[in-house]
């Protein structure tokens, strides 16, 4: 009995060690908002002392800062309907239709996920500068980041539309609907699930994307990320304004995952199994 | 599984239907017009379905990518036409150059040592949030929070951490007795990869342990029970049962992160711009840097194709030595699972 409580006592050290470990840097940048620098240089280890509100109250009425959330939010939402759409159609007739070549066809997404985006990424920065014209804008970042997403997005959908049961089509094609009436009525609505897994994924990745809208984006079209890191350089000397700033870039992130932390770790999953 | 609308005509005998399948073509539907019209019907409905996801992936994905190799046989500083052909010298150039090894170096430090630390961690803590503990929900949330994180706020985060003298580690090491390394950690050449390995296990430990412990929950019951009929201890049962057949996770999960190591860039492009002294520099930061800083278009796309065969032989070479054995040895552990999915 009372090695079975210290065997537990050691599991729950460990474990307080490993939760430590895991989210000691995000509190200390949490808690190092309400310092000051002075307080900071004197006890780096220390906690607020008193608590100062200045450091997020500059933030939150820096309206650099609210610009670049605004930009962050609407590529991430362009980023995350374009895939989500394109992906959902394109995984349709892969997992639903007969032809032949459809296997090839998905082959084609499959190599997709081979390419890591730096070996394109100079040369997508030429063509969005120069031929598409749509450098600075949230368009000339969220499609290549919707073309980079899609094959994962197909990947994770297909299987999911094949595992709906074949009887709700042939009940509809008896009523007389089309395939394109089934997709929207019938498909559509019990895909949902499937659709959030994958949004969500586009979202994050779009929200944390860093290297794109580095080559893309200037001044006032800067991204959160962007803004960070050149907020960190700008204001090297005030570390307490810069983890205010980067505490407050993290929050979207993190309210997303926490609020659809089940379909995110299954979508994962799904991936790694799949 | 997939739904063939043949057999929702049910006036078709088997041997027409069977040859209707095999052609692929021929079906009634409502409001067709006929096989022929039926068979060029499908095809435009298909093509409608999957243009718009072709049409992105090849503007935004082949078309670079095709540029990339066209750039690498060419000198080309950003404007004019490309006329300059130098056919193989920009590979030439990028092989030839110290840095360039340096970094292909240490892309396979980070390769090697992403998986030497975070397997063993990632299983320990695995089997830990494995076990029935009061928090556990609690706990896997938490774990998992640094990978949710853009790296570039991970790596803002420890940047001020590991800032010289005044930072959060520097501290804790004179703290303990140690005197830390004058210009920081970051700073000095011989620690800096070093420093970046550990803040990239520490961003990715989290997907790691998710994904054994979905690997560990996979693991049949019936096993265990079967274990502490037999008096096994926690330790033995874990040893025996639980890693032996979290195999083919451990091989799947060590075959994305190298993948990811081998793109490696936002976290290094913060933490240290690849510097000091280039000790830092990997494959990609060596391209971004001739492509923006130096306009050295050629250099750039030369290096990119070199990572892509890179990645891409590793990558196969993982697929026949290693992935290969899980089609073999786990066939009817993939059913299993395939099943359940399913259902």
């Amino acid at each position: 009995m009372t090695r079975a409580i210290r065997g537990n006592l050691w599991v729950y050290l460990l474990a307080l060690v490993v939760v430590a470990i895991t989210i000691g840097p995000v509190l200390y940048g949490a808690m190092g908002g309400f310092r000051t620098n002075a307080q900071l240089a004197d006890k780096p280890a220390g906690l607020p002392d008193p608590w100062v509100w200045t450091n997020y109250a500059g933030v939150l009425s820096n309206p650099s800062f609210w610009q670049y959330a605004l930009n962050s939010t609407m590529i991430a939402i362009i980023t995350t309907v374009v895939t989500v759409v394109f992906g959902l159609m394109a995984a349709y007739p892969l997992a639903r239709y007969q032809f032949r070549g459809r296997e090839a066809l998905f082959m084609v997404f499959v190599l997709g996920l081979l390419f890591p985006a730096a070996v394109a990424i100079i040369p997508l920065f030429i063509i969005i500068t120069r031929n598409l014209q749509m450098a600075n804008t949230w368009w000339g970042v969220a499609l290549p980041q919707a073309a980079f997403a899609l094959p994962m997005t197909v990947v994770i959908l297909r299987p999911f539309l094949m595992a709906l049961p074949k009887e709700l089509e042939e009940a509809a094609l008896m009523d007389g609907a089309s395939r394109i009436g089934i997709f929207w009525r019938v498909l559509m609505p019990l895909s949902v699930p499937g659709m959030i897994t994958v949004g969500v994924l586009a979202f994050v990745t779009s929200w944390n994307a860093y290297l794109l809208p580095l080559l893309l984006l200037q001044d006032k079209m800067r991204t959160l990320p962007l803004g960070v890191a050149d907020f960190s350089t700008e204001h090297s000397a005030d570390t307490a304004g810069v983890l205010a700033f980067t505490t407050l870039a993290m929050i979207p992130a993190l309210v997303l995952f926490l609020a659809f932390q089940r379909r995110l770790v299954s979508g994962l999953q799904g991936a790694v199994k799949g | 599984m997939t739904y063939d609308v043949t057999e929702a005509a049910p006036a078709v005998s088997g041997h027409a239907t069977s040859d209707a399948r095999r052609t692929g073509a021929v079906r009634r539907a409502p409001g067709g017009s006929g096989p022929r019209g039926d068979a060029w019907r499908k095809r435009l409905e298909i093509l409608v379905f999957v243009t718009p996801a072709l049409a992105l992936i090849a503007l935004f994905v082949a078309w670079p990518i095709v540029t990339a190799v066209r750039f690498s046989v060419y000198d080309w500083k950003g404007f004019g036409d490309l006329t300059d052909f130098v056919g193989l010298e920009n590979y030439a150039e990028v092989l030839g150059d110290e840095v360039f090894r340096s970094a292909v170096g240490h892309n396979m430090v980070i390769v090697v040592g992403s998986i030497l630390l975070q397997l063993p961690l990632g299983v320990a803590i695995a089997l830990l949030l494995n076990r029935k503990m009061r928090g556990q929900g609690l706990l896997r949330t938490i774990i998992f929070v640094p990978y949710v994180l853009a790296e570039v706020i991970a790596a803002v985060i420890w940047l001020q951490l590991l800032q010289p003298q005044y930072g959060f580690i520097d501290a804790l090491t004179a703290r303990v007795g140690l005197t830390p390394p004058e210009q920081g950690w970051l700073g000095t050449p011989e620690y800096a990869l070093w420093i970046v390995l550990l803040v990239l296990t520490w961003k990715y430990l989290g997907l790691a342990v998710l994904l054994f412990l979905a690997g560990m929950q996979g693991i049949s019951e019936e096993l265990y029970e079967a274990a502490q009929l037999d008096g096994a201890s926690w330790w033995q049962t874990q040893r025996r049962i639980t890693i032996p057949l979290l195999g083919p996770t451990m091989r799947t999960w060590a075959f994305l992160s190298m993948i990811g190591s081998i793109q490696c860039f936002d976290m290094i492009w913060v933490l240290t711009q690849g510097g000091p002294a280039d000790a830092t520099a990997t494959m990609s930061t060596y391209l971004i840097d001739e492509g923006t800083k130096r306009h050295n278009y050629g250099i750039a796309g030369a290096a990119s194709v070199i990572l892509f065969v890179v990645a891409f032989a590793m990558a196969l070479a993982y697929q026949v030595l290693i992935l290969r054995r899980d089609v073999t040895d786990d066939a009817p552990a993939k059913q299993h699972r395939t099943k359940r999915k399913a259902a």
